[in-house]
């Protein structure tokens, strides 16, 4: 009776409503205070629980093919879980990848993977690199509006032989490919300056000024929620002198994805 | 005969028929809804989605740390610091890490008897970095007979900036450390440092190696 019945539900579209409508139930299921945790059953032969997260820490437990357990929270690729009597251990994500609910219905605890890089919210990272000769540190956060446009602040620190400083800025990227694994960006933003020169100078004075850049790069998705990024900008200091300071930056640094 | 025998049985089997079917005929004609079949829409609507990104994740560790960092040539002394870290896998972690530390006097300080090479505001020496690190050897460590706590060594290694003596300097970090969690969200971290930058507030430009000893406690969230 059941199957038939199943079967004639228009598949696709439902299932994506329904995962929206549980997408927004969700967080509406349980208050914030409360954490969530959901109960699952052991699909595959059987599942080793560990007393840590990670793959040292010894096996103290063995879950069986069709005992449920309750996942209580994770930590990077682990779940901490609890059986029906109680015993506690952590578990390899991949161990429980494919387990059911109490209905018996599939239920998907997927990793973390490219896929995930498409639909990021909020990204920040650090890199490092040249900047007109000087090195710099930098550290930024992101948020995407789009899969194609995302709005980034960023911090950097100026760090040359004679002279260091800090930038701050504000960035539009694009990202005209965000489904390719090396994704290139363009940026545009404008910011601020300080730049003071070192002690050991003779005095000089601490100088302010705005700047303008425009900058290409690429995002290489490594794993999980690692990415590794290149990045080169093209700096215009917009100076109280009657020349405007052309500075060239070049960096390197990874980032993480949320 | 016959066709009365016939007629009856038609008779019998369209009684049959509609006592049977009646009900269910004024079933789905006063309650549509419930020929659907709700059950089956409820059971679906129900399925339960294991939201992963719901659950209760601990990737993220905060603390703050103390100890004693050497500052060449500049002697030893306390060092307190903060440290964040975030977790991407079970063996890598990203950290930001600020410390601050005072420069003591030289030996040429000290032998000179009044000379000072820096102001006090000089003397301050802060740092930041940015690291990466490697989760080596996990396991369990055993603090007493039945007492085991979760450890494992670390590797870590960066970037950053240090304020020594007035000036900003670039500064590599590279060191090993010891963590080890008294519970899920709770740990203790000991941790050996070098931070090296190269400074000319001697005269001469050279490399300096600062070492820093520290020990701390950080929790999971």
């Amino acid at each position: 009776m059941i199957k038939p019945r199943r079967k004639r539900m228009p598949g696709k579209l439902i299932q994506r409503l329904l995962l929206c409508a549980s997408a927004i139930a969700a967080p509406i299921s349980h208050a914030w205070w409360e954490s969530y945790q959901p109960e699952v059953v052991v699909a595959d032969p059987y599942v080793e629980m560990h007393t840590g997260p990670g793959r040292g820490y010894p096996i103290h437990h063995v879950v069986g093919q069709g005992d449920s357990v309750t996942v209580l929270k994770r930590k990077t690729s682990w779940y901490r879980v609890r059986t029906a009597r109680g015993k506690e251990g952590w578990v390899n994500r991949d161990s429980i990848r494919d387990t059911l609910d109490l209905d018996g219905q599939p239920v998907q605890m997927d990793a973390i993977g490219f896929s995930d890089y498409g639909r990021r919210d909020w990204e920040f990272g650090m890199s490092t690199g040249d900047f007109g000769g000087a090195a710099s540190i930098s550290g930024y956060l992101g948020y995407s509006l789009t899969r194609n446009i995302s709005l980034q602040v960023e911090g950097s620190q100026i760090l040359g032989d004679f002279s260091d400083g800090y930038m701050g800025s504000a960035n539009i990227v694009m990202h005209p490919f965000p489904q390719w694994r090396v994704s290139p960006f363009f940026t545009i933003g404008s910011g601020i300056i300080t730049i003071k020169p070192q002690s050991t100078i003779v005095q000089a004075e601490d100088r302010t000024d705005e700047i303008v850049h425009a900058g290409l790069g690429a995002n290489a998705y490594l794993s999980d929620r690692f990415l590794l990024r290149v990045e080169y900008k093209r700096h215009t200091v917009l100076t109280s002198r009657d020349d405007n300071e052309e500075i060239n930056q070049w960096k390197v640094g990874f980032s993480i994805f949320m | 005969m016959e066709s009365r025998v016939q007629h009856l049985h038609v008779a019998i089997k369209l009684m049959l028929s509609i006592t049977l079917l009646l009900p269910q005929a004024s079933f789905a004609a006063t309650d549509p809804d419930e020929l659907e079949l709700e059950p089956l829409v409820i059971r679906e609507d129900d399925r339960r989605q294991v939201d992963v990104d719901q659950i209760d994740s601990e990737d993220f560790e905060i603390g703050a740390y103390g100890g004693i960092m050497s500052i060449e040539d500049f002697g030893s002394d306390t060092v307190v610091g903060v440290r964040a870290a975030y977790h991407v896998t079970e063996d890598f972690f990203i950290e930001g890490v600020y410390g601050q530390s005072t420069l003591g006097e030289t030996s040429f300080e000290t032998l000179s008897g009044g000379a000072r090479l820096l102001t006090d505001e000089e003397r301050d020496f802060t740092y930041y970095n940015l690291s990466v690190g490697v989760n080596l050897f996990p396991g369990e460590s055993f603090l007493a007979r039945r007492w085991a706590w979760r450890g494992g060594l670390y590797l870590i290694g960066g970037i950053g900036s240090s304020e020594f003596g007035g000036d900003e300097l670039f500064t590599y970090n590279a060191g090993i450390g010891y963590r080890l969690a008294a519970t899920d969200w709770l740990a203790f971290r000991f941790d050996v440092r070098d931070h090296v930058f190269s400074s000319d507030l001697l005269g001469s430009e050279e490399t300096k190696h600062n070492l820093e000893i520290s020990g701390g406690l950080t929790i999971f969230f």
